[in-house]
């Protein structure tokens, strides 16, 4: 048995990497994940990626951050102090429209981006699980998890015949780890 | 799709020969990797000289009080308030362009977002230094949150203008702050993975982590299109709820309706001014004219004049009212800005917003780089007076005329404009060492469909309308960066 973990196909060229894909699946061999230096459209829809569900999670904390704020307005304006200005009255909508506002778009925003990163594991210092150094450079990197998928021969010859300019068999999965 | 290929009569976004994704790591990230050159430590000099200004000038204030100023019981605001508006109108074009220029599809943004959105946090900085500093007991600052407090939980004023800009301008700083890391975790990461130990280390803390996996790209979007969505109507409250601080009042000049959307224009058109400052050297000095070019130049200015023209509009409209108004003191305060004690800036600020920038219309002119260059600063200039006029000569001459008084600066003052000045420069010329100024995997995106070498090679294989390729031709001529004789045999 090979001591393979990962075999790794690099592309110079997002619309070959594509293609690989395409050979991939075409084959029955399952794709782990794809690393890119920037996102490529379509992508998502090939590997059977549903939409992201973060537009609703923006929606809730804008929500929650409006009713929030709009509370601390009627909670100090109109309820715990009152206050006589001008005999004007006590209860004055227009003046919560901006805070409102403001604090809907701030708990969007911080909510949201939380969010992405608590879904997607991202946090000041976490350890990158990186598979290829040149994948965040000019490298389209398709993942194949060698356990399970043999031959890898065969595998290689997909990638090959779809267009990579590298092939690695990596012992490792992350080659970040120092 | 990445193949697309675009429309050849749009001008290209990226130029340059053999211009690959490894290509464009390299440039950016070659001031950020590299020792610093001769320029930049020239700049960096000047800059922090002027931030220490800023320091000492600051803590005077602190030392001895806001009384050091040129301030009087008359003229209560004057280059306090007239810096801190400055500077969050110039904070207005990072956001506008990485989120109205998103929504809008103006795949131009991609190259000059992430400095412009860098300037977006640095001007805000400065703004808020204003507002701290003004407060005379600035300490005291926590006052402006709504804390209960120990006189009995009298809460903040609701009501007031001020209170609203408290938000208005914590929320824009907050919301750019994370709409701008966000978008440079990507590149952060390509830092990372091709630096060696210390850096690496420190690299990666930053990166929170970033590998450019399909499912992060897919959701990495997703909020890149929210923050833009709700960054937009973001951007226009900020400088609207500004203008509210003078608006709601009842003094002659300020009591304006007009004010929210005029201010909104200046502060656009102040922004753009400042980017076009501060990229036209840093395209220059750092060798980013394969990336900034002069489709950006251009198009830059083309917004300057459209909200230099809106300003100048706003300008006239204020002047309308004032006598379509019949009042007489209103009328009074805007007889007295053009014709008063200050006509030298109101007649100052009328030239560099409203006459000069029109010279634009002229595209000899808007696509010359020292003309675009010296328009900038003058368009700057105008803004600052814009808000020196509408504050001191609306202040100068108030209900009493037995208080009327003229506004003198302090050393005090000077001191800390032109030091807020250089604090924004060293932040700056900082984060161009420390950070991509360019957002690569943004500008990698248009290297397959809009740069000039994926348009050259259509042009090659033919099959193009022949008018369409003269105009694209004709179009390049502009271009600072393009080699015209490898057209003459396409």
């Amino acid at each position: 048995m090979s001591s393979t973990k990962m075999i790794l196909g690099l592309f110079d060229d997002p619309d070959e990497m594509m293609h690989g894909i395409d050979q991939l699946q075409k084959n029955s061999v399952p794709i782990y994940d794809v690393y890119t230096p920037m996102p490529i459209h379509g992508i998502e829809a090939k590997l059977g990626i549903k939409d992201s569900r973060l537009g609703y999670a923006a929606f809730c904390f804008g929500c929650l951050g409006g009713s929030v704020i709009f509370s601390i307005v009627y909670y100090t304006l109109v309820h715990d102090w009152p206050m006589n200005i001008g005999g004007k009255p006590n209860f004055p909508m227009p003046n919560f429209v901006p805070f409102t506002f403001e604090w809907t778009i701030l708990w969007t925003a911080f909510g949201m981006v939380a969010t992405f990163f608590f879904a997607t594991h991202l946090f000041p210092g976490r350890a990158p699980r990186v598979m290829d150094l040149r994948a965040t450079d000019d490298r389209f990197v398709i993942a194949i998890d060698a356990k399970g998928n043999v031959p890898h021969e065969d595998i290689t010859r997909i990638l090959q015949d779809a267009g990579a300019v590298e092939i690695k068999h990596n012992d490792r999965k992350y080659v970040s780890y120092e | 799709m990445a193949s697309h290929s675009e429309s050849i009569i749009r001008e290209p976004l990226i130029t340059g020969k053999n211009i690959t994704y490894a290509q464009i790591t390299n440039d950016v990230l070659f001031p950020v990797e590299n020792k610093p050159n001769k320029a930049w430590w020239i700049g960096f000099t000047l800059a922090s000289l002027g931030a220490m200004l800023w320091v000492f000038a600051i803590s005077w204030t602190f030392w001895f009080g806001i009384g050091e100023w040129g301030l009087n019981k008359t003229v209560g605001w004057a280059w306090d308030i007239t810096g801190f508006v400055w500077w969050v109108g110039i904070g207005h074009a990072g956001t506008l362009i990485s989120a109205v220029l998103l929504l809008f599809r103006q795949n131009w943004r991609n190259s000059i977002n992430r400095s412009a959105e860098a300037m977006t946090i640095f001007a805000v900085i400065c703004a808020a230094t204003y507002i701290f500093g003004h407060m005379g007991r600035p300490w005291l600052a926590y006052w402006t949150l709504p804390l209960p407090n120990q006189y009995g939980s009298l809460w903040v004023d609701w009501n007031s203008a001020l209170m609203m800009d408290v938000f208005a301008i914590s929320t824009y700083f907050s919301v750019s702050l994370v709409f701008w890391y966000t978008g440079l975790l990507p590149d952060i990461a390509s830092i990372r993975d091709r630096a060696t130990g210390l850096r690496r280390r420190i690299y990666s803390i930053f990166s929170f982590g970033w590998t450019g996996s399909v499912k992060t790209w897919q959701r990495f979007e997703t909020v890149s299109l929210i923050l833009a969505g709700i960054s937009t109507p973001l951007v226009l409250s900020v400088h609207t709820i500004v203008s509210f601080d003078f608006a709601t009042s009842l003094e002659p000049g300020w009591h304006t309706t007009i004010f929210p959307p005029y201010f909104v224009a200046g502060a656009i058109f102040s922004g753009f001014a400042m980017v076009q400052t501060l990229l036209l050297i840093a395209r220059k000095v750092l060798g980013l004219e394969n990336y900034i070019t002069m489709f950006h130049i251009e198009s830059m200015n083309k917004i300057i004049i459209l909200t230099g023209s809106i300003v100048g509009v706003a300008y006239l409209t204020e002047f309308f009212i004032a006598w379509y108004s019949q009042s007489e003191y209103e009328q009074y305060a805007f007889i007295n800005r053009s014709t008063g004690p200050y006509w030298w800036a109101y007649w100052s600020m009328m030239t560099c917003n409203v006459i000069t920038p029109q010279l634009m219309w002229f595209k000899k002119i808007r696509t010359s780089i020292p003309a675009s260059w010296v328009l900038s600063i003058i368009v700057n200039i105008g803004m600052w007076f814009e808000r020196f006029v509408i504050i001191v000569t609306s202040l100068h001459r108030d209900f009493l005329p037995s208080s009327w008084v003229m506004f003198y600066p302090t050393w005090v003052d000077v001191s800390i404009f032109i030091g807020s000045i250089g604090v924004f420069f060293t932040m700056f010329l900082l984060f161009l060492r420390v950070l991509p100024s360019v957002a690569m995997a943004e500008v990698k995106l248009l290297l397959k469909s809009s740069s000039e070498q994926a348009k050259k090679k259509l042009i090659e294989h033919g099959h193009l309308d022949k008018e369409q390729v003269e105009f694209y031709k004709e179009s390049l001529t502009k271009y600072d960066s393009v080699e015209l004789a490898d057209y003459d045999k396409a």
